[in-house]
């Protein structure tokens, strides 16, 4: 036994669980810390401001609650419609343009929901290209004539679906290829034609995949701010913003943001619960090769135009009009503060998406080398802002931050007759903090989706062979994970690039970005001058949408689509 | 008796690839009938094309007496009235087992349902997991349920592809007698695909060996065994070696075992050539025989051992000896030939 000692060098085993106490410590600290706006909002029932509050419930709440409601179900039943009919055509058939369309259905990722509103907004006006063609081919005059209001809550409903149905047709066309093909010959056997086979076997099996897609999409229509503050449409978000700047209660504002964390609370547990469901619907583990039916003439037709309305109406039209606005205005728009507003915004982003990834690594890492309750619940508590809207991680970071300023302003002033004033609120700090509360959920789930392709038992063979810890890492884990991080750092990177209602009341003061920008111009009502930040914008959002597309083209039906 | 199922002439293709190669059979009313071969041999995308998932290219499938299938029409599936059993059972997850088998009834009156159900349930002894959700179920009740839902409506013609790939190897061939008797019970004709030839035997009446696309044979397993039309189905079917020898007479071979005599079904001429195929069988130990044979290799099988032996020359032979004749490796042992059926072919260059 002796030898085996002077043989191996052993580890101190009190020292290695001294150091994995030591990660999982700072784990659990920095996912309470990120979870703090959170907390915050929830916490502020604690704090009563009954006038205000009773204010609200006699006067707007109702209102809130009704509009939201009311977008919910029309942006649900719209995404459903644009979604899951060019999902199963284009995988089920072949007619013209379906193999480009497999991808371009994504298209309309790119494009931020308040961005469509401010461009159909300026082509739908009284005054836009549409109205204005309509009045020359006609002779009517203003006036004479029915047009449909883009500012109103059916404006909303539909830009916000044609830019949030690719969730819906991304989650249910993924559905339509896991599923075995013979659970459709099965049914075409027991007699049923093609739509039977649909609506009656095809279509439950994928129900709670789409539920998913569902509850994604509710979710950002509840969060989305810039389509309904610009037409003027009274929802939680607005009313929160309405309620800290118009009414000055803070209070008030994070009562309400916990109101429409309840909201997001049932949608999660559906988005939960759909997953759970799906085990069990699960067909088989063979795939045939699925042959697609080939479409021809009236069908295929119908089926072309039928699928490429999405892609038009979410994309193509409005990136057309903002190239054209943006050639007529970039002279007067891109000029110094231009650029120095995209320099922030590429500063911001970068750095976020930096930190964001770097903190998912480290968070991944341990859970998977201390893999216990604790660090699985910190983990998952990090993942959670994804859920929650912008306008509320906002409120949730003033509310601590301001109490700490206060915090350490008295105790300079009471100890050292000095005042420090905002150290924290109304800095980049606050806003940094807010985008990596928000969006760490983004890097996380890249980063543990590469992580899990590594197999422990690669690790294993690793260590058996002789490779040290530090080489494994270097020689198997960096180049099997280099892609994950650069998913990672792209996909926050755009995200917080298209972020607005957390910026617009973190930022500090004379601190603007590409979104602030056009929020504001558009708000200024120059529509056409807003479309240079906007152009920008959706051409950075295009590049993951085109590796998304990629891996879409890629993953051909009747292929596992897992891998 | 009538016919149920007559292919004419089939030849399937994908991609100018042909795949079905000429196939032509017919299967009488009630009969059960399989497709024996390799995997890729086009055995499932001949049923498939029954089924009218794929369309010939040329020739024509017919289903009691109704053209189904030519180079220019189709029936569509649905209209078809073929029940068909996946490899994967496809048992749709979101549906009870009772559902599952309403499925295939929805063209049945109401009142004719609950009926056919019970019926279906007592020939199948499904009754116990009737409300269950197919993943509570075993893979041979997942197929017991297959099964039912298939036959619900009573098809025209069941089809059946590798239903049994799934099961543990032990449980096949029983599953396959089973099966059998249900579909007997309630006088389905049938199709099964199948490469595995226990399988296909306990199962099927009439057994149709497929290779590269050809149908090579279409009959009876004991007519596969004992009469196989080419060297394929003999090397296919069953286990042996073949000899080569030189025709002597006609009734004649002479091969390093001693001259074979016995009918030949080809007609070959004198001095020619040829393959004699020996089946395990047909080689008996006999301690008296002076023919002997160097044991090169045994295989344990419970009753019997499968000897490989050796002949002077080295040529090796299969024999199947009943397991209290246990020989060591290198031994010489007594045999002798015991040839009811002589299967004979022209050598392969």
């Amino acid at each position: 036994m002796s030898t085996a000692a002077d043989l191996f060098y052993p580890e101190s085993t009190a020292r290695a669980g001294m150091t994995r106490l030591i990660y999982a410590g700072i784990l659990i600290i920095l996912s309470l810390i990120l979870s703090l706006p959170l907390f915050a909002v929830i916490s502020s029932f604690l704090i009563p401001v009954p006038d205000v509050w009773q204010h609200l419930v006699d006067t707007v709440l109702k209102e809130y609650v009704l509009n939201s409601l009311i977008l919910m179900l029309g942006v649900g039943s719209l995404t459903l419609l644009l979604g899951i009919i060019p999902a199963w055509l284009v995988t089920m058939c072949r007619f013209p343009l379906s193999r480009t369309l497999e991808w371009a259905l994504l298209l309309p990722l790119a494009m931020p929901a308040y961005i469509i509103a401010y461009t159909y907004t300026g082509i739908l006006d009284t005054s836009g290209p549409a109205q204005t063609l309509l009045r020359e081919f006609t002779g009517w005059q203003y006036g004479e004539y029915w047009f449909p209001e883009v500012r109103s809550i059916g404006g909303a409903i539909t830009m916000l679906s044609f830019v949030l149905y690719p969730y819906i047709y991304l989650i249910s066309r993924a559905a339509f290829i896991e599923q075995s093909i013979c659970a459709l010959e099965v049914a075409r056997t027991l007699g049923c034609g093609p739509y039977k086979t649909f609506f009656r076997v095809a279509l439950p099996l994928a129900r709670p995949a789409i539920i998913v897609g569902l509850s994604l999409v509710l979710m950002e229509t509840l969060a989305d701010y810039g389509t309904v503050q610009y037409f003027g449409i009274a929802t939680f978000t607005t009313g929160i913003f309405r309620t800290w700047f118009g009414l000055g209660s803070s209070a008030a504002a994070a009562q309400l943001s916990a109101l429409l964390m309840l909201f997001i609370a049932v949608l999660i547990y559906l988005e939960y619960w759909s997953r759970k469901q799906q085990r069990f619907h699960h067909t088989s583990n063979r795939y045939s090769t699925l042959t697609q039916k080939r479409l021809s003439g009236k069908n295929a037709v119908f089926a072309g135009i039928l699928c490429c309305l999405p892609v038009l109406l979410g994309f193509l039209v409005p990136v057309i009009f903002l190239i054209k606005w943006a050639w007529l205005t970039y002279g007067k728009v891109v000029n110094d503060q231009f650029l120095n507003m995209m320099w922030n915004s590429i500063m911001l982003a970068s750095s976020a998406a930096l930190i964001a990834t770097l903190l998912a690594l480290f968070m991944a890492y341990g859970k998977r080398r201390i893999s216990n309750p604790f660090t699985r619940v910190a983990v998952n508590l990090s993942g959670m802002g994804y859920a929650i809207p912008g306008t509320v991680i906002a409120v949730g970071v003033m509310l601590p931050f301001a109490w700490l300023d206060r915090l350490i302003d008295g105790f300079f002033r009471t100890h050292f007759d000095y005042s420090t004033g905002l150290l924290l609120s109304g800095t980049l700090a606050a806003v940094m903090f807010a985008y990596i509360a928000r969006f760490l959920a983004v890097s996380l789930k890249t980063v543990d989706a590469g992580l899990a392709k590594i197999k422990p038992s690669m690790d294993e063979a690793g260590r058996s062979i002789g490779l040290k810890p530090a080489t494994l890492i270097r020689k198997v884990h960096m180049p099997m994970m280099r892609g994950s991080l650069l998913t990672a750092v792209l996909l926050v990177f755009v995200d917080v690039l298209k972020e607005l209602p957390a910026t617009l009341i973190l930022r500090p003061f004379n601190f603007n970005t590409l979104a602030i920008r056009a929020y504001e111009l558009a708000n200024e009502e120059r529509l056409a001058d807003a479309a240079c930040p906007s152009l920008a914008i959706v051409l950075v959002a295009i590049i993951p949408v085109i590796y998304l597309s990629r891996s879409i083209s890629m993953s051909r039906p009747g292929h596992d689509y897992s891998t | 008796m009538t016919t149920a199922l007559e292919l004419k002439n089939i030849s399937v293709a994908f991609d100018r690839r042909t795949i079905i190669d000429d196939v032509s059979f017919a299967l009488r009313e009630g009969d059960i009938g399989c497709l024996l071969g390799p995997s890729g041999c086009g055995k499932t995308t001949l049923l498939r094309t029954i089924a009218g998932f794929e369309s010939p290219r040329e020739g024509e499938v017919w289903i009691r007496g109704i053209r189904v299938s030519d180079r220019k029409h189709l029936v569509p599936v649905e209209q078809r009235q073929v029940g068909m059993v996946f490899q994967d059972y496809a048992l749709f997850p979101h549906m009870t087992v009772k559902q599952n088998i309403a499925f295939g009834l929805q063209d049945f009156k109401a009142e004719l349902r609950e009926p056919r159900i019970s019926e279906l349930v007592g020939l199948l002894e499904i009754g116990e997991f009737l409300n269950k959700y197919p993943h509570r179920l075993s893979g041979g009740q997942q197929q017991r349920v297959a099964l039912a839902r298939a036959i619900a409506s009573r098809p025209r013609i069941l089809l059946l592809d590798e239903p049994f790939a799934s099961m543990d190897i032990e449980l096949r061939e029983q599953l396959a007698k089973e099966v059998r008797n249900v579909l007997k019970q309630d006088g389905i004709t049938a199709v099964l695909v199948s490469h595995n030839q226990y399988e296909a035997f306990a199962m099927a009446d009439i057994v149709g060996v497929i290779n590269e696309g050809r149908l090579l044979q279409w009959d009876t397993a004991f007519n596969l065994y004992h009469r196989p039309a080419t060297s394929y189905v003999a090397d296919f079917v069953g286990e042996g070696v073949f000899l080569s020898g030189t025709v002597t007479g006609e009734r004649e071979v002479n091969t390093e075992l001693g001259v074979i005599t016995g009918v030949m079904p080809l007609d070959l001429e004198q001095g020619k050539p040829v393959e004699v195929l020996i089946r395990p069988d047909d080689i008996i130990h006999d301690d008296d025989s002076s023919l002997t044979a160097r044991v090169m290799d045994k295989a344990f099988r419970g009753a019997e051992f499968l000897y490989t032996l050796a002949l002077e020359d080295g040529t090796r032979v299969l024999s199947l000896v009943p397991s209290h004749h246990n020989h060591p490796i290198n031994e010489p042992i007594g045999i002798r030939l015991e040839i009811d059926h002589l299967v004979v072919f022209p050598a392969r260059k």
